[in-house]
């Protein structure tokens, strides 16, 4: 995946709890074969009407908003199903990073397999950054000096496991690394374990 | 030592590293494949030349975007038949193990992999799909993953997770004859929240799982993602052991008796402490539906829609309006006169036999109401053959339901199965997100039998009216 740089930009405030993956990326949009390129399809429904317009006052419609590498918004977001293209449709949209109370857990691990920045923080945080952000703030996102800071002011630590940082900084592909550091590994792992639980080696009949 | 839950049984029994920082490396078992989640998964794999670690340890089967009608002709969608067609052009590029479209077996992943004996007790199972909890039921760990973990799981047969918190729910009491797994499995989203279990790993036990159906178990394991917890999972016991006995998949002869003995340690220890515990007592509870746009928005059928201004907290109060907004509805109503246009029976949650007989059960004897659109979508083929075989199928089309070919069909509205906008459902499925069923459409969840009360109603109708001298 592509390294995480330092993100400068101004942040769009979508103040509402359990925003879904059905409305990040509605399934019928699932038919795309593709990962790159599925931007246009991102909060389609929330986006446009029915017949391509764009809805003017949703903000990711309205400048500067339009331009917004950082999303606000509720808890629970990216809740419901697996699908990975709620994180591929946000990339495309050039969002690099959200901020939320909470996330869907698999939309949380999808995210970082793809070098988009989940940042939990309190209810209450999220709500003030919504504020500035609503005011035109611009947010920095620098992950190497692990600092959020909004009108060049530091308002919160990003808090991520290092090894998890070092990934996304270096952009490095986690299965490459896995089966270099730990191929024997599984590989010891699954002999003994055909050993203990053969009934799950046994060839589908 | 302290005792062990089920959860940490399973979990430690595959863990090949500890990264102590709350995430192991643990080894996956096996995977379910179906054609929307791993197209790309395919693609990273090959652009890398690598290959599957263990073909035999997958299993794959096109589900979300095939048509229930028609399925002697090509698939008619374009975009459908090609993803369908890509699935199957993979899988015999790698040797996966595969049921196709016109195969008997063919169904949604979650209905196929317990059906199949693929899932069993103790094992690890992952799918791209979040409704992978469903096998749980067995007594597996399993969970819903994203198409780079799919892709991971088929070139590496593991995969890096965090080690969920525990929590059990404890669901007692006396059952009333009405209410399903899946009202118990929307009372207990709507007491934890939507987001509420989220981190944690799931266990139901209690007198009244203790006493449930395997369907039933799934239904109840599979909605737990609604909650936010990944895993749901039901110790292993001689219910599961005897649906489990002479599957196709599932050990026989001696290694059946050898796995059975590990099977029955799995239970979680008398003294195994839980991250959280929650009793459920089920006494009684009325049958409930959903009012709005998250499964946990749930009422009982004989309430009235909630009044956004009686809540306090304005962002809960905004939720509130916007979903009533959305659903078309006015606070004040009561649920029993929201009239439906289409009544969905079918899906991962309540696609089985039992949700089958329990519907057929409804709507013996009576017709589907004018202006209602009723289809019975069976979870595979198998279930759609014994429905036919018990004259399941006869009693729903004489009804006036459409009886259809196994697939998630409306659940997700890929295959051209959906609501129009505006249109209202009352669904077994799983989620009443906005659009979910289709752009603008309106979506109630319930149990099969509720679903088959509003389709020969007309409206969300109270179960326990319908049947009124029926106690039995």
């Amino acid at each position: 995946m592509t390294p995480f740089s330092t993100i400068r930009s101004v942040a769009a405030h979508l103040p509402e709890p359990n925003i879904d993956t059905d409305i990040i990326y509605p399934a019928r949009y699932l038919l795309v074969l593709d990962r790159d390129g599925l931007g246009d399809y991102a909060f389609r429904d929330r986006r446009f009407e029915q017949d391509g317009r764009p809805k003017p006052d949703f903000v990711l419609n309205r400048p500067p908003f339009d331009q917004a590498r950082v999303l606000v918004t509720g808890g629970g977001f990216g809740c419901g199903s697996s699908r990975e293209q709620a994180v591929w449709t946000l990339i495309g949209l050039g969002i690099g990073c959200v901020i939320a109370p909470s996330f869907g857990e698999i939309f949380r691990n999808n995210a970082l397999k793809n070098g988009l920045l989940p940042i939990d923080l309190p209810e209450a945080v999220c709500v003030d950054l919504g504020e500035k952000a609503e005011a035109g703030a611009i947010f920095t996102v620098d992950l190497e000096s692990r600092a959020l800071l909004v009108d060049g002011v530091l308002v919160a630590a990003i808090d991520l496991p290092e090894g998890q940082r070092q990934a996304l900084l270096n952009g490095w592909d986690e299965i490459d690394l896995m089966l270099r550091e730990e191929g024997g590994a599984i590989a010891a792992f699954e002999a003994g374990h055909r050993v203990a639980q053969p009934w799950l080696f046994l060839e589908t009949r | 030592m302290p005792g062990r839950t089920l959860y940490d049984k399973i979990w430690s029994s595959h863990v090949i590293r500890d990264y102590g920082d709350g995430s192991c490396l643990i080894y996956v078992d096996r995977h379910l494949l179906h054609e929307v989640s791993t197209p790309q998964s395919f693609l990273a794999m090959e652009a890398k030349g690598r290959s599957l670690h263990r073909p035999a340890a997958n299993l794959a089967v096109p589900d979300h975007v095939v048509p229930t009608t028609g399925r002697d002709q090509p698939i008619p969608d374009p975009l459908a038949r090609a993803q369908t067609q890509r699935l199957a052009e993979n899988v015999a590029r790698h040797g996966v193990p595969y049921i196709p479209l016109q195969d008997i077996r063919q169904g949604i992943v979650h209905v196929v992999g317990p059906e199949q004996g693929f899932t069993l007790p103790g094992m690890t199972l992952a799918c791209g799909d979040s409704h992978t909890s469903t096998h749980g039921a067995l007594g597996a760990l399993a969970f819903g993953i994203g198409a780079s973990e799919c892709g991971i799981v088929m070139a590496a047969q593991a995969l890096r997770q965090r080690r969920s918190k525990t929590m059990r729910v404890t669901v007692t009491g006396t059952r009333p004859r009405w209410l399903t797994a899946k009202d118990i499995a929307l009372c207990f989203i709507a007491r934890v929240g939507g987001n509420g279990a989220s981190g944690f790993a799931v266990e139901y036990a209690g007198p009244v799982i203790s006493a449930m159906t395997m369907a039933e178990r799934m239904t109840l394991c599979n909605m737990t993602i609604e909650s936010g917890a990944r895993v749901g999972m039901i110790a292993p016991d001689d219910i599961t052991l005897s649906y489990l006995k002479g599957r196709p998949m599932a050990p026989d002869g001696a290694m059946w008796d050898r796995a059975v003995e590990y099977w029955r340690s799995l239970s979680s220890d008398p003294d195994a402490v839980f991250d959280r515990e929650m009793e459920l007592d089920v006494t009684g509870l009325a049958p409930v539906v959903t009012w709005g746009t998250s499964p946990e928005d749930v009422l009982p059928i004989d309430a009235v829609l909630p009044d956004p201004a009686a809540e306090a907290d304005p962002a809960r109060r905004a939720r509130r309006e916007k979903a009533l907004a959305y659903m078309g509805l006015v606070p004040g109503m009561r649920l029993e006169e929201v009239a439906v246009d289409v009544v969905f029976i079918g899906s991962c949650t309540n696609g089985r036999l039992e949700d089958l007989r329990a519907a057929a059960s409804i709507a013996a004897g009576r017709r589907v109401a004018p202006g209602v659109r009723a289809i019975a979508v069976p979870g595979s083929g198998l279930v759609k053959q014994q429905a036919e075989a018990e004259g399941i199928a006869d009693i729903l089309r004489a009804a006036g339901f459409e009886w259809r070919d196994a697939g998630c069909s409306m659940c997700v509205g890929m295959n051209g199965d959906m609501l129009a906008p505006g249109e209202r459902s009352a669904s077994t499925s799983n989620r009443n997100f906005e659009g979910r069923q289709g752009p603008g459409g309106r979506t109630h969840l319930m149990s099969p039998a509720m679903a088959a009360a509003a389709a020969v109603t007309g409206h969300l109708a109270d179960i326990r009216k319908l049947m009124g001298g029926d106690a039995a």
